[in-house]
């Protein structure tokens, strides 16, 4: 099947205008009739359930926590970006969007990222009538800050906490709907399949969480918002829950999986201390805003460092190395987080990382406690201040911005950021690859849709800080509710689709014999020794700079994983009940795929671009040396694959970028 | 260090519990406490036992999701952490460590540790929401200016989790320091007035409905709770309910 992106004609500027003016309406009377299932209640997820019930749709949403509120959207720290120009300071829509596409490395399709600029002012709009309570300043108005890879302030926060505030704005519109009886809510049920019916998305086989049942939901549309795939590496930011077999059963019906090797790496999460490490956590990106990024500039300091004869407040200023200041003056400790984190890494390799394990570079906040600290005895009179007066009145204001961070560091390390600088490395974070979809943010299986961090339309090959909660609620509240209603429109005299029917008895027996199959193989091994061991792979051999004898040894490093655990995955306990196990084996088995595509995804992707750093593909000369290297001319497409039996057999398909709108550029933040 | 677990096992929700002990063994004071119950739980699949189920996610503080009852506190000795938080350096070699689910009438025990929640929902459908649809024709975000105060405090209501541990607390099992803090964030900003009365009431209500105490302030929610939720708002949604009654 050719992709066609489905991308409406007409400047960019006027494409969404113009193509809503345009496309199908349901009316209201007609949406009462036509049932959508909603798959994850993140931030994707739960806006659009709440907005195609607002509608008058009859929604059926799915999570697998106790309460959409769980979902791991809630743990995004640092903010959303919308082009408000509150600060006066140039921003606009084309800027956002050109920043997005550039950040991307120019991986992304210009129609739908114009579209997420176009659309974001209006979500902060709605978020705050919903009552999210935004971080505002002394007269009242909102305050923004900035963020990587950026030269405005466009980042709209609610302490370090912001994606929390807006999940929790999209779970009250939820909990509205549900209260009407608009969203019939299904908590602790996960997805196992979807049900195709005369080539269209008529439902899902879900299991429930708690008994164990396997139940049958059909509707007219099914819309998938099960966020990304990060946890293919065992230790990433994500939920312990996190997983993509909802993504990854579509893809197996007929939707195509697109750039799976863009994985986002982020510069600031804590290291890792140890094998029993189950996840990593993230120290949001808002703290480069004021923390500086270092290494010691002597071998000697760094083993001083590490045997404990030295603390990291005993070196001078021109003992340290800040290496982005020095290798990226415009952006400094701004740069976009693909660029931090390879930084990173390179000093790390280089025999300076900072803690036992040498992954561990400094963040560092004395400048700008001192900074806030003198600014404050301006404000306040305060003649001739000490520095330890300086220190409290600038550790008072750090600790308003981004105290919770703070304690959660003080919390897992044990040590005060307040007084020494904090340890910060790269870890798994966001997967800008996904579940690829059309303009209409469709898949290629009709009437299944997948948005959020599910799909892979807006970031490119690396996305930009606070935009992550951009998307989702773009994709859920104000693009999916009208792209739907295009496709349902044909709907209005179908009526019900009936659970009975022989495609629902096939995919649910599909679903039985596997659950079947974990319960009764009775192997001797758990499941997360095959995932830690899948994780271990991705990680040295997929990780942030790859290269293609790596790729060839990770491709069939999990295949053969993967053989090992289908005959030896051992899961206890039985299928009717509440069975933590089961569900685990379950996406640990799809990883085990998806793994597989990933790398041969990287292998197929000879350039560097964004968060895939090619080794091979690197600047060899000039004041870009040892910078990615992008290669336009082979390479600029989307690589969409199709499931052939097994990921060895994924056929490829090309969707070609076309930019008419921003000239291709080597990304450069120096 | 080498630890023994005293836990509680319970099959499903009509089976009854019992308390069982476990050993566990090298814990390092660096790992989490659900790293030290994962390592439990390896053991246990590798031998062929059943795992303990508990609930968790994030595995950050923030979705709410873990809900132990160690050693007779919600999450445990620490004060402003999730269980997920809890590190084992908050305990030492030859500890006994007592493992319990949320108690409470309103969270049923659905399995081990695992508690069902759903009437934190419940009481949040009854009206914890302002009824603005998704149009794209709200007024601008800034059209009304919220002073700096007031946006602070509703944020600092807003911080709660869902957890539960306010519940598993009280003497009474009252739920008012979590409703307290809904009622609270949107009383203290000026889109959520025009609801206000009908909100307080409802929620109230539903919260009566579930099976929650009633509140004795006593404290000890404000104390527990890993997000430092203030009894402030408890006082707050009092006032609230109290207007919201004599306007009927």
């Amino acid at each position: 099947m050719a992709l066609d992106s489905k991308v409406p004609e007409g400047p960019i500027k006027d494409k969404w205008t113009t193509y809503k003016d345009k496309i199908n309406l349901v009316n209201p009377a007609n949406k009462r009739h036509i049932d959508v299932i909603v798959v994850g209640t993140g931030l994707a997820g739960g806006s659009a359930s709440a907005t195609l019930a607002e509608l008058g749709y009859n929604v059926k949403a799915f999570a697998y926590q106790d309460s959409p509120r769980r979902a791991h959207s809630i743990a995004a720290q640092g903010g959303i970006n919308a082009a408000k120009n509150y600060q006066g300071d140039g921003d606009s829509n084309y800027r956002l969007f050109y920043d997005t596409v550039k950040g991307g490395d120019y991986r992304s399709r210009e129609a739908n990222v114009y579209r997420l600029a176009e659309v974001s002012a209006n979500i902060i709009d709605q978020c705050v009538a919903q009552g999210v309570p935004f971080a505002r300043d002394y007269g009242g108005l909102l305050d923004n800050r900035s963020f990587g890879g950026v030269l405005v302030s466009r980042t709209f926060y609610a302490k370090g906490q912001t994606g929390q505030q807006l999940l929790l704005g999209a779970y009250s519109a939820m909990n509205r709907q549900i209260a009407r009886g608009k969203i019939e809510m299904f908590n602790r049920h996960e997805m196992l399949d979807v049900v195709i019916v005369d080539g269209k998305a008529r439902g899902i086989i879900a299991r429930n969480l708690v008994t164990g049942e396997i139940e049958r939901h059909s509707a007219h549309a099914v819309v998938i918002a099960s966020g990304g795939y990060g946890n293919v590496y065992f230790l990433s930011t994500n939920a312990m829950g996190s997983n993509a077999t909802a993504a990854w059963k579509i893809h197996k019906k007929g939707a195509y999986f697109a750039n799976p090797c863009y994985t986002q790496i982020h510069p600031t999460c804590i290291p890792r201390s140890g094998d029993y490490q189950s996840k990593l956590t993230l120290m949001s990106e808002s703290l480069r805003n004021d923390g500086r990024i270092w290494v010691p500039k002597n071998l000697e300091d760094v083993k001083a460092i590490r045997e404990g004869r030295k603390k990291p407040t005993d070196l001078s200023e021109d003992e340290r190395d800040y290496y982005l200041e020095r290798r990226y003056p415009a952006f400094g400790n701004l740069v976009p987080r693909d660029v931090a984190s390879r930084a990173a890494k390179e000093r790390c390799d280089a025999g300076y990382g900072v803690n036992a394990t040498g992954e561990a570079v400094y963040l560092d906040f004395a400048s700008a406690i001192t900074r806030y600290g003198i600014e404050q005895a301006k404000i306040h009179n305060i003649s001739n201040p000490s520095d330890a007066k300086i220190y409290e009145l600038g550790q008072k204001i750090v600790e308003e911005k981004y105290g919770n961070l703070f304690q959660m560091y003080e919390k897992i390390v044990d040590e005060n950021p307040y007084k020494t600088p904090m340890m910060i490395y790269p870890a798994v974070h966001y997967t800008m690859g996904g579940v690829w979809v059309d303009y209409n943010l469709m898949t290629t299986i009709p009437g299944c849709y997948c948005i959020g961090e599910a799909n892979f339309s807006d970031h490119g090959a690396n996305r930009l800080g606070a935009s992550a909660l951009m998307q989702g609620l773009a994709d859920g509240y104000f693009v999916l509710p009208y792209t739907i209603g295009d496709y349902l429109a044909d709907d209005i005299r179908t009526g019900k689709i009936s659970t009975d029917l022989p495609e629902f008895e096939t995919a649910e027996k599909e679903v039985s014999d596997r659950i079947n199959f974990f319960i009764n193989n009775k192997g001797t091994k758990s499941v997360d020794y095959f995932h830690k061991k899948l994780g271990n792979i991705m990680w040295n051999k997929c990780g942030m700079s790859r290269n293609a004898k790596n790729l060839e040894e990770a491709i069939k490093e999990i295949a053969e994983l993967r053989a090992e655990f289908w005959k030896e995955v051992s899961v206890p306990g039985g299928d009717k009940e509440f069975n933590e196990e089961l569900a685990k084996a379950g996406r640990v088995a799809d990883f085990l795929e998806l793994g597989e595509l990933f790398a041969k995804d990287a292998l197929n992707r000879n350039e560097s671009c964004g968060g895939h750093f090619r080794e091979e593909s690197a600047e060899e000369s000039g004041p870009q040396k040892g910078e990615a290297k992008r290669d336009d001319k082979n390479y600029a497409y989307v690589a969409a694959w199709e499931y052939k039996g097994e990921p060895a057999n994924a056929v490829l398909h090309k969707e070609e970028l076309k930019f008419n709108d921003i000239e291709l550029k080597q990304r450069s933040y120096k | 260090m080498n630890l023994t677990l005293k836990i509680w096992r319970q099959k499903d929700s009509k089976t009854k519990g019992l308390m069982v002990d476990y050993k566990v063994t090298d814990i390092s004071e660096h790992m989490s406490f659900l790293e030290m119950m994962d390592v439990l739980n390896e053991q246990l699949v590798n031998t062929g036992e059943e795992p303990v189920a508990f609930d968790h996610d994030c595995r950050e503080g923030i979705c709410g999701m873990c809900s132990m009852y160690i050693n007779g506190e919600a999450h445990g000795p620490d004060r402003g952490v999730t269980t997920c938080q809890l590190h084992m350096r908050m305990f030492k070699d030859g500890d006994t460590i007592t493992i319990e689910p949320f108690r409470a009438k309103a969270f049923p025990v659905i399995k081990d540790l695992v508690v069902d929640r759903s009437s934190f929902e419940r009481i949040q459908q009854a009206g914890g929401f302002i009824s603005v649809n998704t149009s794209g024709n709200t007024q601008d975000a800034n059209a009304i200016p919220i002073s700096k105060h007031a946006a602070d405090e509703a944020m600092d209501a807003a911080a709660c989790i869902g957890c539960g541990a306010c519940v598993a607390t009280c003497k009474n099992s009252s739920a008012m320091l979590f409703v307290g803090a809904k009622v609270s964030q949107y009383a203290l900003l000026p889109q959520g007035q025009v609801e206000a009365a009908d909100r307080v009431l409802n929620m109230v209500a539903q919260m009566d409905a579930e099976g929650f105490g009633n509140c004795t302030n006593t404290g000890a929610c404000e104390i527990e709770c890993p997000k430092g939720i203030s009894l402030e708002n408890i006082a707050r949604m009092n006032r609230e309910y109290l207007s919201a009654s004599l306007k009927g």
